[in-house]
């Protein structure tokens, strides 16, 4: 049905769609709507869940771990500190399996209290265990909230997935959507270590070294093993809805000698610099990082000029994108470090960043006088 | 592309406008974006909202910095806001307000959408309410239909007086 | 509860659960944040827990166990969740999560069983640790009384709370089948006197527990609705107690305090009793 909806309010109906049991959230400017919208589905009898009005972010997400254990579906949604402020517990779900899904609309970090787009929230839960995607538009937000359920649950991963968006540029941002019946598109919730108190087990209790490391590899194998099943998911969901993403989006890259990498929001204002910079005859192209956790194949950018704009810095080191595709690559890149704070960076700007392009430096957008 | 800044205060409903805005333009087989750009939750600061009309889909997030049209929703805005910054050459203003203001290098046109809203005694919390009349002066000049403003109209309010106020602002549009 | 836990000798912990589990019955999960508890239990793959215990981070064990809750409901099943925590897990670092479930009506019972300190890594001090008391965070013992949890809990109002003593396994007993009948969140404070930590010999434990309740430095109770019911044990104690100092000597936590220190404790003492026997003779 055509609609037109925020990145916020199409993460709701997406929710609405999988119909989690329990969904325990706490408000946090950008994400607010997102459980707002919910607890009005829930309150009007829409969604079939039980909204915990919890009164943290880390109960948040405890009171997720306690109801997954039981082997039902969970859902719930935060941002920046929320996001930080649940920081063990997030551990915790992926280190005891626990297939929540949650959305996570990127914002900064205080001090001081800024509320925009940033990827850095996000980005310093990148070793937790937690499958991540990123994502460009409304329609997008929903798809991947969908998914996010069915690949979450997979016997083969029974990890937690995050799907993040970029607070303001589209949580609150209106464009059309088009919602689906799911059907049978999520099968039912089948947790194989849910709590049975006719066959007590022990979760999570003291564990010895020789075990222990056992089961970090074997959170690892099943974020390899997740590869395969964010394929397929993405594929059956193409066969049936028509619409196909992919662990990158690539515009224009086959011929480019320069490619532009970046996440959210930035990664689609990027194409229209490409179009922009191909009527000046430079050959670029824009690649649009989607699942950060797993890392994609950047087979593609062997060979070119690659500028990688983050919206995000891990100090002392560098541009948290940037140190991840040099590491996967093992070649240089033009870090372009932009849109920290939700500072406006246009697709001008982007084009810019790449004429201006020294490979091997790194810039800070409005602070070196280079770009 | 075609891109409309609006410019009210908080409370007025420009961000209203806006998203009713772009869904008639969807009705109208467009693509659009309606995006508000939001500072501190504070009823009656000046603030801004943005539609994006295109017939591909929209792929620019960044604010508008050249807009083919500005609509002010509360002439007061204008004391404080250059509302024309940026405006591009020829571009068109529409202010609500009865008089009509000119404005230099620019398609300037007026309607009294506070006038049409409290003659329908529609006001909400004290504020008349500007973002569906407002809507149907923008059908006048032509920036969406005025059957997909009509249909966007009753998808987001249940009261028919928001039509009401529409068709009247469509009306009353000078030229 | 299985035998073998790895418990210390003289543990009062394991005593109390023992007597819980009993009481709760089969269909009961536990959920237990980091505390003595989740020692006990043995290593992984092993456990001596016949119940399914979940573990969970220090200050998280009442917001799991309101998911537990929910989700449990949510499938029609009555299964009994209870929180089982130290002192340390419910006054200090779990007090908002538990404040947050008890405040949001939780179908769940929350025993806190309180050796008065932070027992697994070594006796630290915690918001439960009571005047005088050296720990090895306050060697020349606590300066400040120790935190009353039952008027925090009482402000919100539960259908059920009460005391207990691992020392009195009946009334414990009891009373955890009673909280288990009501809807909603119930308490249950458990005094868990503990040797290695209070320092005193392992036989001690029960001694200790009684002690404490006949020095009147524990007060048994129910608070049913808001209606306060002192028990029989604690009855006797506030007619005739016992001096404090025998409840205090035996005790290696509070060698050499200072006389000023346990007419403070003393002064408290008699406090805390006038004020539960007004409330128990209010209308």
């Amino acid at each position: 049905m055509k609609k037109i909806a925020t990145g916020n309010k199409a993460v709701a109906e997406a929710v609405k769609q999988a119909v989690p049991t329990v969904v325990a959230a706490y408000p946090i400017t950008p994400q607010t709507e997102i459980v707002e919208q919910i607890a009005e589905f829930v309150s009007g009898g829409e969604l079939k869940s039980r909204y915990i009005p919890v009164e943290s972010e880390h109960s948040a997400m405890a009171a997720c771990i306690g109801a997954s254990i039981t082997g039902i579906r969970t859902f719930t949604a935060t941002s920046s500190h929320g996001l930080l402020y649940m920081h063990e517990m997030t551990n915790w779900a992926a280190g005891a399996r626990l297939p929540i899904v949650m959305a996570n609309v990127n914002r900064s970090i205080g001090p001081g209290w800024n509320i925009w787009a940033e990827h850095t929230d996000s980005l310093q839960e990148r070793d937790t265990g937690w499958l991540q995607v990123y994502v460009s538009t409304v329609q997008e937000a929903y798809d991947a909230t969908i998914m996010a359920f069915r690949i979450a649950e997979h016997n083969d991963v029974l990890l937690p997935v995050m799907v993040n968006l970029d607070g303001f540029l589209l949580s609150h941002i209106m464009q059309p959507l088009d919602t689906v019946e799911i059907g049978d598109f999520i099968p039912p919730t089948h947790l194989p270590y849910a709590i049975d108190v006719k066959n007590p087990t022990g979760y999570g209790g003291l564990t010895g070294t020789e075990e222990h490391y056992k089961m970090r590899w074997d959170i690892e194998r099943s974020m390899r093993d997740s590869v395969k099943v964010i394929e397929e998911t993405e594929k059956d969901f193409a066969k049936r809805f028509g619409r196909r993403y992919g662990f990158t989006e690539n515009y224009q890259c086959d011929d480019a000698e320069v490619i532009v990498v970046a996440m959210g929001t930035l990664g689609k204002e990027a194409e229209v610099a490409i179009d922009l910079l191909r009527k000046e005859g430079i050959k670029a192209g824009s690649l649009r990082i989607r699942w950060l956790r797993p890392f994609p194949n950047l087979k593609i950018l062997k060979g070119k000029q690659v500028v990688v704009v983050d919206r995000d810095y891990s100090f002392g080191r560098g541009g948290i994108l940037a140190t991840e595709i040099m590491a996967q690559t093992k070649e240089e890149v033009f870090s372009v470090i932009a849109g920290i704070g939700g500072q406006e960076v246009t697709f001008e700007d982007v084009a810019e960043f790449v004429r201006k392009r020294r490979i091997g430096t790194e810039v800070w957008f409005g602070v070196s006088n280079n770009v | 592309m075609f891109e409309i800044r609006i410019h009210s205060r908080g409370g007025q409903g420009g961000v209203t406008a806006a998203r009713l805005l772009a869904l008639a333009a969807i009705h109208d087989g467009k693509y659009a974006t309606a995006a508000p750009f939001y500072g501190a939750e504070r009823r009656g600061a000046p603030i801004v909202s943005f539609v994006r009309i295109d017939d591909k889909p929209i792929r620019v997030y960044s604010q508008i910095k050249k807009p083919d049209m500005v609509v002010v929703l509360d002439a007061s805005v204008m004391d404080v806001v250059d509302v024309l910054q940026g405006l591009k050459s020829g571009g068109k203003v529409l202010v609500n307000s009865q008089q009509k203001k000119e404005f230099g290098g620019y398609l300037s046109s007026n309607v009294d959408l506070t006038g049409i809203a409290l003659k329908e005694k529609l006001v909400v919390s004290g504020n008349p309410i500007l973002n569906t009349p407002v809507i149907g002066a923008l059908a006048k000049m032509g920036v969406v239909s005025v059957d997909s403003a009509k249909k966007a109209i009753r998808e987001m309010f249940s009261d028919e007086r928001n039509v009401t106020v529409a068709e009247a602002a469509y009306k009353e549009m000078s030229a | 509860m299985l035998k073998c836990t790895s418990a210390c000798a003289g543990c009062s912990d394991s005593l109390a659960l023992r007597y819980v589990l009993k009481a709760a019955g089969p269909d009961t999960v536990l959920v237990v944040p980091a505390c003595c508890t989740s020692v006990i239990q043995g290593i992984y793959p092993n456990t001596a827990f016949n119940v399914p215990v979940y573990n969970i981070a220090f200050g998280a064990a009442a917001a799991c166990a309101s998911g537990m809750s929910n989700a449990f409901r949510a499938a029609g099943k009555k299964t009994n969740v209870i929180v089982y925590a130290g002192d340390g897990g419910t006054l200090d670092i779990g007090i908002q999560a538990m404040s947050g479930a008890f405040e949001r009506g939780t179908d769940f019972l929350y025993i806190c069983y309180d050796n008065e300190a932070y027992g697994n890594t070594g006796m630290q001090r915690s918001g439960g640790t009571p005047l005088g008391a050296k720990t090895t965070t306050t060697p020349a013992g606590k300066t400040e009384a120790k935190k009353d949890i039952d008027a925090i809990i009482a402000a919100h109002d539960p259908p059920y709370q009460a005391t207990a003593a691992a020392a009195y396994p009946q009334d414990l007993f009891k009373k955890v089948q009673k909280a288990l009948t009501f809807r909603g969140p119930s308490f249950i404070h458990i005094l868990a006197p503990c040797p290695p930590g209070w320092r005193y010999s392992t036989e001690k434990t029960v001694e200790m527990g009684k002690l404490a309740v006949k020095s009147g430095m524990w007060v048994l109770y129910e608070r049913e609705y808001g209606k306060l019911t002192i028990g029989a044990q604690s009855k006797v104690a506030m007619k005739k107690p016992i001096p404090l100092e025998d409840y205090l000597a035996p005790q290696g936590r509070f060698k050499g305090i200072d006389p000023k220190t346990v007419e403070i404790i003393r002064q408290r003492l008699a406090k805390n009793l006038s004020k539960l026997a007004a409330e128990e003779a209010a209308p």
